[in-house]
């Protein structure tokens, strides 16, 4: 039975999507399931609106683009506007309210500023696509805690594997803040 | 062990075709195609080989042809454009018979078209690019895992035959990832030229025995002195227009491919045998394609999947056996009509064909497929 998880996150070049989707797309391995990404391609590395998208399943993945899409990140209006298409009714948008300010009467927004918490809680603004992991991974629940924390500590440069666990948590936790409030 | 890869599909073809043995790799960077000159310019120094950027495409070609002549296995890698300038060095490849593996990532539209975006308009271009009657094999892979082993038959065939083979992949293949285990060497074999075994003074660079219809090779650098010319030659390898000669060398030259379908030829299946309503597609549209069969199925339309690997050439007597059960055949391409025609040729039938054809950089999705399929259903 097809279990098709379809995710795009985008933002603008140089905010590290396309490493978060690298690292879901490796715990999804670890996870025993099968997951093929494909980055957008253009001449803009930074500052460009940018995206990767990542299906996962538990079956073998037969078209490889994306069809109905379950969760999107967008970290930028300009992204949130290019890429906010072929989405489920029902799909799950993570936004940065600082930076996306017009979700198009979109349903089932989650705001969270990533972009502020990276700065506050973390220091260091390479952390900010690890956050955003780290909240979706707790919104949507398509890979477990332990088994992005074991990617993300395995991937991180050394050295840098506390900031990066510390920057999971502070992504899981925001999650969980605002699920708790719409829940309310 | 076998160890889990995440690479792209162009980062399949540099470290697959470094499995297969290639040691030399000359090209010019072109989009959607350039991380397999990125990666070979990295790792072929690192395996004793050699990595040369050309000042453009057709020097490329020539390089490698001259790499393969010095003993060296070589691949070029190239998008439509790109594909075009080779095809004067591809017939000399084919003339002197020099193995060779090229790949083409297409992208979309002719001429400088869709960079960015994929395509499959460049299929008949593999066939009939090059001037004069010659051979082409050219194998489309639709899975990433399927390309590694693809890639090193590429090679194993191009050995074997003396002739340079195209491996057809898109922008699609080329920049997505998709987790698989890489196949151990235990998995594949690695074919080598067979290299004469006279003296030096007694070789004839294109001479084969009765039966045999590829001729061993020499390397340069080894003793062997031997001639290679684009033009029409005899077994010394000088220059002939001698009518007979040159006849039965060009049906020799074909031969090496239509006598060994068997081994080269290679396609896949899904629910064919029961299946009224057939869908043919290569590359990646046939990954879209097996899921629209699939969802049809689901739907209680009897629809089946046959998937060329080996487009070049075309597998013609599985088309005419299958066409001979079907109601309707349905043929998904990202292009305009392409394998399309070769299906009606083979099927050689009244029964109805269609295409489900796009052009435009995006690819031809499943429910496009599925209402082609109930239009004919």
């Amino acid at each position: 039975m097809s279990n098709r998880f379809e995710v795009r996150l985008s933002a603008v070049g140089g905010q590290g999507v396309i490493l978060a989707g690298d690292l879901l797309a490796h715990a999804a391995y670890e996870e025993g399931k099968f997951s093929v990404q494909s980055p957008t391609y253009t001449a803009q590395v930074r500052g460009g609106p940018t995206k990767i998208d990542v299906i996962i399943d538990t079956e073998k993945i037969l078209y490889p683009r994306t069809t109905a899409i379950d969760f999107f990140l967008s970290l930028a209006q300009r992204s949130f506007d290019a890429f906010a298409v072929g989405l489920k009714p029902d799909c799950t948008i993570l936004v940065d309210p600082n930076l996306v300010h017009d979700c198009k009467g979109r349903a089932n927004v989650f705001r969270i500023p990533i972009i502020e918490l990276t700065r506050t809680k973390l220091g260091r603004m390479v952390y900010t696509s690890v956050v955003a992991l780290g909240a979706m991974v707790e919104l949507t629940g398509v890979v477990k805690h332990e088994t992005i924390r074991k990617v993300v500590e395995e991937h991180a440069p050394p050295g840098t594997e506390t900031q990066n666990l510390k920057a999971l948590d502070v992504g899981f936790a925001a999650a969980a803040a605002v699920k708790a409030e719409v829940s309310r | 062990m076998a160890k889990a890869v995440f690479w792209t599909g162009n980062e399949v073809c540099a470290e697959a075709a470094i499995a297969a043995g290639c040691r030399f790799f000359a090209g010019y960077p072109i989009t959607p195609s350039s991380e397999i000159a990125a990666v070979m310019a990295q790792r072929l120094p690192e395996e004793s080989g050699t990595f040369i950027q050309m000042e453009d495409e057709i020097a490329a070609m020539g390089a490698i042809i001259g790499a393969s002549l010095a003993g060296v296995k070589s691949m070029t890698a190239t998008s439509g454009p790109g594909f075009s300038l080779k095809q004067e060095n591809i017939g000399f490849a084919c003339m002197v018979e020099a193995p060779c593996v090229v790949v083409n990532v297409q992208r979309g539209g002719p001429s400088t078209g869709l960079p960015t975006h994929p395509g499959q308009s460049d299929l008949m271009q593999t066939r009939w690019g090059t001037h004069g009657d010659h051979t082409t094999i050219a194998l489309a892979p639709a899975y990433l895992r399927e390309l590694y082993l693809e890639m090193i038959r590429a090679f194993n065939l191009s050995e074997k035959f003396r002739v340079p083979v195209i491996v057809l992949i898109d922008e699609i293949l080329g920049h997505m990832s998709e987790c698989f285990e890489a196949p151990t060497p235990n998995e594949y074999t690695v074919i080598n030229r067979v290299k004469p075994t006279c003296p030096p003074e007694k070789y004839n660079p294109y001479e084969v025995q009765d039966g045999e219809l590829v001729p061993t090779m020499a390397s340069y650098f080894e003793g062997y002195r031997f001639h290679a010319t684009g033009l029409n030659h005899d077994k010394t390898g000088f220059p002939t227009t001698h009518p007979i000669v040159c006849h039965q060398d060009e049906v020799r030259q074909l031969a090496k491919v239509s006598h060994n379908r068997a081994e080269i030829d290679s396609w896949e299946e899904v629910m064919v045998e029961d299946a009224e309503i057939l869908v043919v597609s290569f590359g990646s549209t046939a990954r879209g394609a097996h899921s629209a069969v699939l969802e049809m199925r689901k739907q209680g339309v009897r629809a089946g999947l046959f998937r060329p690997i080996t487009v070049w050439p075309f597998p013609d007597e599985e088309v005419r056996r299958l066409a001979r059960k079907t109601k309707a055949i349905v043929v998904a391409e990202m292009n305009l009509g392409q394998m399309i025609l070769e299906v009606e040729r083979a099927a050689h039938s009244d029964i109805k064909i269609v295409g489900c054809q796009k052009v435009g950089g995006v690819p031809v999705e499943p429910y496009e497929i599925v209402a082609k399929i109930r239009e004919v259903a």
